[in-house]
C-alpha cells in the first residue's frame, strides 16, 4: 500500500435528495397532480360518460390508453373524472375533520373538566365501532349518495388528531407564555387564539396532510360497498364495483388502472404528511 | 404473587366489564339513532319502487307493521334494548329469521376468515419488521419497506380484485368466490373444500395488516438497536442472532402485541371488503346487504358484535400485557 493512498474507514451514505429537498419535490408533485387531475376530470366530464357501441370492451390500445368498458366508454377519462371526485370529496372531508379535530381537541385541553371528558368518551366511542362499520351507518343514515359519503367521511376522521392535539396543548399549558398571559388576566379563548393554536399548527397541518389519503381511501371503499356515490357519478369505486362483473370474463384493464391510480394519488399525499412531519418534528423520524 | 395477580386480574375483569356495557350502550344508542334517522325507506328498499306504487293501503299497513315504522323512534329503541338484554336482537327483515340466527351463522365463517388473516399477517409483520429493522438501510430493507409503504396505501378491495384476478380468472388455482363449492351438498362440504375457498380471501386480507404492523415493528427495532445496550452486547463481541433474540426481540414484542391486538378494527373493516368481492359469506357481507336492503335490526346487531370485537381485542391486549411483562406484573405486587 502506497503511503499516498488515505485509508477512508466509513463513506458517509449521502442521500440524492436531502428531506427538505424531498419535501419540497412532493409538494410540487402533489400540488401539481392535484390541478392537474381536477382540471382533467373537469375536461373529461363529457368523454366519461360518453358510450359508443363501436368501441366495446377494447384492451388498451392507441386509441383508448386505458382501453374501454362494456358501453364503449374512455377508462381513460373515467379514471381521470373519478379520481377527481374523489379527491374533491376527500379535500372536503378532510378539511372538515381537521378542523373538528382542532376544535375539540383545543376545547377539551383548555377547558378541561366536563367538556374534557365528554370529549374524550366520544373519542372512546367513535374508535371502538370498526372505522367502515361506523362509515357504513352514517352513510344509511344520510341515505347514501355523495351528501351522506362526504359527511361520513368528515365527520369520522377526527378521534387521533384530536388526541394528539389535545395531549400536545396540555404539554403547552405549564409553559411560561401561556401562564403569564393568563396571570395578566387574558381570557381563555384568547390565550387559545393567541399563543396555543401557533404552537399546535404544525401538527395540525400534518394531521391535515395525512388525514387526505384516509379520506379518499375510505370513501372509495364506502362508495365501492354501495352506500357512496351513484353509479352516474363514477368515482373510483363505482368503477371497481362496476369492473367486477367483468373480472371473470378477463377484462383485467377495468379495475387495474383505476385502481393504480387511486393507489398513486395516496402514496403521494401519505409520503408527503410523513416528509412534512419529519421536517417539523425531526423526533418523529421513528415514530 | 400469584394471588395478587389473579386478584388484581378479577379487578381489572370487572372495570372493563363495566366499561364494556358502556361503550356497547353508547355504540347501540348511536347506532340505533343513525338507523333510524335514515331517510331510506324499508319498505321501498324491500319490495321496490314498483312495488311500492303498485300496493294498495291495507298491504301497506301490514308492511308498516312487520317493519316497524309506525312506532315512535324512542319507544322502537326501549323495545330493542329490552329485548337484547334477554338476548333476542330482533328478526332480520331480508333473511326472515331472528338477527342472532343469522348473526351465529355469519360469525362462524368471517372469525374464520378473520382469525386466519390475523394470526397470518402477525406472524410474517413480525418477522418481516425485525428482518428489516435489524439490516436497516441493506437491500432487504429497502425492498420491505417500499412493499409495506405502498401496500399500506393501496385499497384493500382493489388488492381483493386483483388477487381475485390473478389467482382465479387468471391462474385458476383458487375458486372465484363464495365459502364452499357450488352444487355440493352441505353435508358432503370437506374442511379442505372449506380451507381451499378461505385461503385467498384469508391471504389477501393479511395483505393490508402486515403493511403497518411491518412498518411499525421496523421502527421499534431502529429504537432498540440503537440503545446502548446493543452497543455493550455488540462490544464485548457478541453474535447478532443471540443479541436479536435477548434484546431486540424481547422489547419489540410488546408494543407488536398491542399493535396486533388493535388492529382487529382494521381487520373486520377489512373483511367487510374482501367478503364482498370474494362473495364470502360472512358478517361483512351481511352488514352491506342490511344496510343496501334497509334491514335495521341486522344492520344494528352486526355493528354491535363488531364493536363487542373491538372492545374484546383490547382487553386481551391489556391482560396480556401483564402476562409478559415483567415490569407490569412487578409493578402490581409492589403496590
Amino acid at each position: 500500500m502506497g503511503p499516498s493512498q488515505t485509508i477512508v474507514l466509513q463513506t458517509p451514505i449521502r442521500p440524492r435528495l436531502n428531506r427538505r429537498k424531498l419535501t419540497i419535490t412532493l409538494a410540487l408533485l402533489a400540488a401539481l397532480a392535484i390541478v392537474a387531475i381536477l382540471a382533467a376530470g373537469i375536461l373529461s366530464t363529457e368523454a366519461a360518460t360518453q358510450t359508443s357501441f363501436l368501441h366495446k370492451n377494447h384492451p388498451p390500445g392507441a386509441d383508448h390508453p386505458l382501453g374501454t368498458d362494456w358501453l364503449g366508454r374512455d377508462m381513460l377519462a373515467r379514471t381521470l373524472k373519478g379520481l377527481s371526485l374523489s379527491i374533491l370529496i376527500g379535500l372536503g372531508a378532510s378539511t372538515v375533520s381537521a378542523f373538528l379535530a382542532l376544535i375539540l381537541g383545543v376545547a377539551s385541553a383548555t377547558l378541561g373538566g366536563k367538556i374534557d371528558s365528554v370529549v374524550s368518551w366520544g373519542v372512546d366511542v367513535v374508535m371502538g365501532l370498526p372505522h367502515l362499520m361506523l362509515l357504513i351507518l352514517i352513510s344509511y343514515a344520510l341515505g347514501k349518495g355523495l351528501v351522506g359519503v362526504t359527511v361520513a367521511v368528515a365527520i369520522s376522521h377526527w378521534p387521533n388528531l384530536t388526541r394528539v392535539i389535545r395531549a400536545e396543548i396540555i404539554q403547552l399549558k405549564s409553559s411560561n407564555y401561556i401562564l403569564i398571559p393568563q396571570k395578566m388576566g387574558h381570557g381563555w379563548f384568547y390565550v387559545a387564539k393567541n399563543h396555543m393554536l401557533p404552537n399546535v399548527f404544525p401538527q395540525f397541518l400534518v394531521g391535515l396532510i395525512l388525514l387526505f389519503p384516509h379520506a379518499i381511501l375510505h370513501e372509495a371503499s364506502v362508495t365501492f360497498l354501495g352506500f357512496g356515490l351513484s353509479p352516474e357519478q363514477p368515482g373510483i369505486g363505482i368503477i371497481l364495483s362496476e369492473s367486477m362483473k367483468y373480472l371473470s370474463l378477463g377484462y383485467w384493464w377495468l379495475s387495474l388502472f383505476p385502481g393504480l391510480a387511486l393507489l398513486a394519488t395516496v402514496l403521494l399525499f401519505d409520503r408527503l404528511g410523513h416528509c412534512v412531519r419529519e421536517l417539523i418534528d425531526p423526533h418523529s423520524v421513528h415514530d | 404473587m400469584s394471588s395478587f395477580w389473579q386478584k388484581s386480574a378479577a379487578g381489572y375483569l370487572l372495570k372493563s366489564t363495566v366499561r364494556l356495557v358502556l361503550v356497547i350502550a353508547a355504540v347501540s344508542v348511536i347506532s340505533f339513532v343513525l338507523v333510524s334517522e335514515s331517510p331510506i325507506d324499508p319498505i321501498k328498499a324491500y319490495v321496490g319502487e314498483v312495488g311500492l306504487a303498485n300496493m294498495n293501503e291495507e298491504t301497506y299497513a301490514k308492511f308498516q307493521a312487520y317493519f316497524g315504522t309506525d312506532i315512535p323512534p324512542v319507544k322502537r329503541y326501549l323495545n330493542w334494548a329490552h329485548d337484547f338484554i334477554r338476548g333476542d336482537m330482533g328478526q332480520s327483515l331480508l333473511y326472515r329469521q331472528p338477527v342472532t340466527g343469522v348473526i351465529k351463522e355469519k360469525f362462524a365463517n368471517s372469525m374464520a376468515l378473520m382469525a386466519l388473516a390475523w394470526v397470518f399477517s402477525g406472524i410474517v409483520a413480525f418477522v418481516l419488521g425485525v428482518l428489516a429493522g435489524v439490516f436497516k438501510n441493506s437491500a432487504l430493507d429497502k425492498i420491505i419497506k417500499n412493499y409495506a409503504l405502498v401496500l399500506a396505501s393501496a385499497p384493500t378491495f382493489w388488492l381483493a380484485l386483483i388477487a381475485l384476478m390473478v389467482f382465479s380468472v387468471w391462474l385458476r388455482i383458487f375458486p372465484i368466490g363464495f365459502s364452499v363449492p357450488l352444487g355440493v351438498a352441505a353435508a358432503d362440504v370437506t374442511v379442505w373444500d372449506s380451507l381451499y375457498h378461505l385461503a385467498l380471501p384469508a391471504l389477501t386480507l393479511s395483505l393490508t395488516g402486515i403493511a403497518s404492523i411491518t412498518l411499525h415493528t421496523r421502527e421499534k427495532v431502529i429504537d432498540v438497536m440503537g440503545e446502548d445496550y446493543i452497543l455493550y452486547a455488540r462490544a464485548r463481541g457478541q453474535r447478532l442472532w443471540p443479541m436479536v433474540t435477548g434484546h431486540v426481540i424481547r422489547n419489540v414484542t410488546l408494543p407488536a402485541i398491542t399493535l396486533q391486538f388493535a388492529s382487529i378494527s382494521e381487520i373486520f373493516g377489512g373483511s367487510v371488503l374482501v367478503e364482498q368481492v370474494f362473495s364470502f359469506p360472512g358478517l361483512g357481507q351481511a352488514a352491506v346487504r342490511a344496510g343496501i336492503g334497509g334491514d335495521a335490526p341486522l344492520l344494528l346487531g352486526i355493528a354491535i358484535i363488531s364493536a363487542a370485537l373491538v372492545f374484546g381485542g383490547n382487553l386481551l391486549a391489556n391482560l396480556l400485557y401483564g402476562l409478559i411483562d415483567p415490569k407490569i406484573r412487578r409493578q402490581g405486587r409492589a403496590s
